[in-house]
């Protein structure tokens, strides 16, 4: 086993991004996610790459947007209202089919909300957060190893389905320290012939654009980026199952809520309640099948989340009425405690 | 004997513009400097959101289609993707440069950007149907101006190239105009300029380009170059308002 180091989440990500071959970062100083900048600002300009603190949120993606159309391993990191900002460039970068970063530390909202942990922009997420018809695959780490590893998955995903990649993980994830091993494997970027490179006189132009005037053409592209979906759905679920095997009551949470109910779950084990967690790492694409599966045998699911109830709409969409699903939850800032998890898995009932 | 032909750096689309637009001209003008310095091979050009959105079509060079306003942003992004191998230009009306993009514009040109704009001035919003521009003028009448630009409740014209003078940053400013012959050589040498300046590494360079909207501004073809004359450079005075370089040589 390779070394470990003690790393701050919010660094792990920008470690990692250097080894899976990004050298263009572009970025605009918001809490809590600025280590990331911070890091990029010290180690690009050693390393032959870029580091650009932008004027805006916005003109921090459009250089995304520039850096991926020239074929280039981008990203950007932000936190909830900077990822709102965001959110043209994002529909953009989706809308010209174009592999990408986006990193959100979340903190509570809405408007300025605060500067400490929630997960409420999971709607905002794994619903495309910009106008309309598109997907970004969403990965949510649950600890500061999974940071590393989610990263460099990200751009990897970035560049296999040419699309924009959130990484989406919240202020604690951000904040804290763990060891962490850098021996992460790294497949390698795959080429790019439609890049905007130069044509060097060899081929004709290529065009990076979202903009399609004809209706029938816009419809068939949609339903070509639709068709790339659905093989993403198809080949990219990760979850973790925790105690699932003869679970009667089901936890689902990510980031850090799972972790929390982790705990939770092993402490109602030993009071001899059949609980497990099912802990979805991709979002989007959501566990559907899994959830449902587990559907077949819990008689309860409860979804805990740092928010007033999002992904529950996602649970209860994968369950489909075969059973109650109720909601455990914190907002602003606050993080439920282990205790109150267990609280919702032995006395039930959404309450805060 | 082939005495005039199009530019090898513009393709056979044909264009969309109105009859009469001053597009054609400025594009041809861009894709004859690309010609000229031989750089069509590694050219990166950046469409705006406005009437010349679909100008990816018509250079052929690699283009990119961006955000309204953000292409000075975008094409950050892609010149320092490969600082030495790639010439990076956008190409802007007035609405997405110095409006919606205005706080791009402004810190590309902070940070002498080692790119080219090619910014167009009509004074008016041309692809919505002819609304008021940050460049409209004191009293001009569009479709959301309908009495008049009143100053007193939308404020006055901005003039870019006088504004962008004021910072360190910009290495090439110049306002030319196409309204006439003796003008569109001007500006076609400008335009020049404004890449070989990229070339040689000194950094951002925008040319302001006066030009013409007979649809918009319901007049003909003709008297809408005259109105150039008339009214647009009385208040956006053509001529270079920043050249470090050369500033520096009269210093030295």
């Amino acid at each position: 086993m390779a070394d470990k180091v003690l790393m701050k989440g919010n660094e792990a990500i920008a470690e990692a991004a250097i080894r899976a071959g990004c050298r263009h970062y572009f970025g605009y100083p918001i809490t809590p996610q600025t280590e990331i900048a911070a890091y990029m600002a010290k180690r690009m300009p050693k390393i032959g790459g870029t580091f650009l603190q932008a004027e805006s949120e916005i003109a921090a993606i459009n250089m995304v947007y520039g850096a991926a159309s020239a074929g280039k391993r981008a990203m950007t990191s932000s936190s909830s209202p900077g990822i709102s900002l965001k959110g043209e460039g994002i529909s953009y970068m989706a809308g010209s089919d174009l592999p990408g970063l986006i990193v959100n530390v979340q903190r509570g909202g809405p408007g300025l909300g605060g500067i400490q942990p929630s997960q409420s922009d999971y709607f905002q997420s794994t619903r495309g957060g910009g106008h309309g018809d598109y997907h970004l695959i969403v990965l949510a780490p649950a600890s500061v190893q999974e940071m590393a590893d989610m990263t460099v998955k990200g751009f990897d995903l970035a560049d296999k389905y040419r699309m924009p990649v959130m990484l989406l993980a919240d202020g604690t994830m951000g904040q804290m320290m763990e060891p962490v091993s850098l021996d992460l494997s790294i497949a390698e970027a795959p080429e790019k012939p439609w890049a905007t490179t130069g044509t060097k006189l060899a081929r004709t132009h290529n065009i990076v654009n979202s903009l399609s005037l004809v209706p029938e053409e816009l419809e068939k592209l949609n339903n070509a980026r639709y068709a790339k979906y659905e093989i993403v759905k198809k080949n990219e679920v990760m979850y973790e199952e925790y105690m699932m095997d003869d679970a009667e009551i089901c936890v689902v949470a990510f980031g850090i809520a799972a972790r929390v109910s982790k705990n939770a779950v092993v402490a109602a084990r030993k009071n001899g309640v059949k609980v497990g967690l099912i802990r979805p790492i991709t979002l989007w694409p959501f566990p559907t099948d899994v959830v449902a599966k587990a559907a077949d045998k819990a008689k309860r699911f409860i979804s805990v989340e740092l928010s007033m109830g999002q992904m529950i709409e996602d649970v209860r969409l994968a369950v489909n009425g075969k059973a109650p699903v109720e909601l455990c939850y914190r907002v602003g800032g606050m993080i439920p405690t282990p205790e109150q998890v267990l609280d919702a898995i032995e006395n039930g009932g959404a309450k805060e | 004997m082939i005495v005039f032909q199009k530019p090898h750096a513009l393709t056979d689309a044909p264009m969309h513009y109105c009859p009469g637009c001053t597009h054609g001209i400025v594009h041809r003008l861009v894709a004859e400097a690309i010609d000229a310095l031989g750089i069509e091979g590694k050219t990166v050009g950046i469409a705006p959101v406005g009437c010349s959105v679909m100008a990816y079509n018509y250079f052929a060079c690699d283009m990119i289609e961006a955000a309204h306003g953000r292409a000075p942003a975008v094409a950050t992004g892609v010149k320092r993707s490969d600082p030495d191998g790639l010439v990076v230009f956008t190409y802007q009306g007035d609405g997405d440069l110095a409006s919606i993009g205005m706080a791009e514009t402004v810190h590309a040109a902070a940070r002498n950007e080692n790119i080219t704009v090619i910014f167009i001035n009509n004074a008016i919003y041309g692809m919505t149907g002819g609304q008021m521009a940050p460049t409209s003028l004191p009293g001009q009448v569009t479709q959301t101006s309908p009495y008049g630009r009143d100053v007193k409740a939308c404020g006055y014209p901005v003039r870019v190239c006088e504004m962008l003078a004021t910072l360190d940053g910009p290495e090439y400013l110049e306002r030319v105009a196409v309204n006439n012959i003796k003008n569109i050589k001007a500006a076609g040498k400008a335009i020049r300029k404004a890449f070989q300046n990229q070339i040689d590494g000194k950094g951002f360079s925008l040319i302001e380009v006066i030009s013409s909207c007979p649809t918009n501004w319901g007049m003909t073809p003709q008297k809408a170059l005259e109105w150039i004359d008339e009214k647009m450079i009385p208040y956006y005075p053509l001529g270079v308002y920043k050249d470090r370089s050369a500033a520096k040589e009269e210093n030295a």
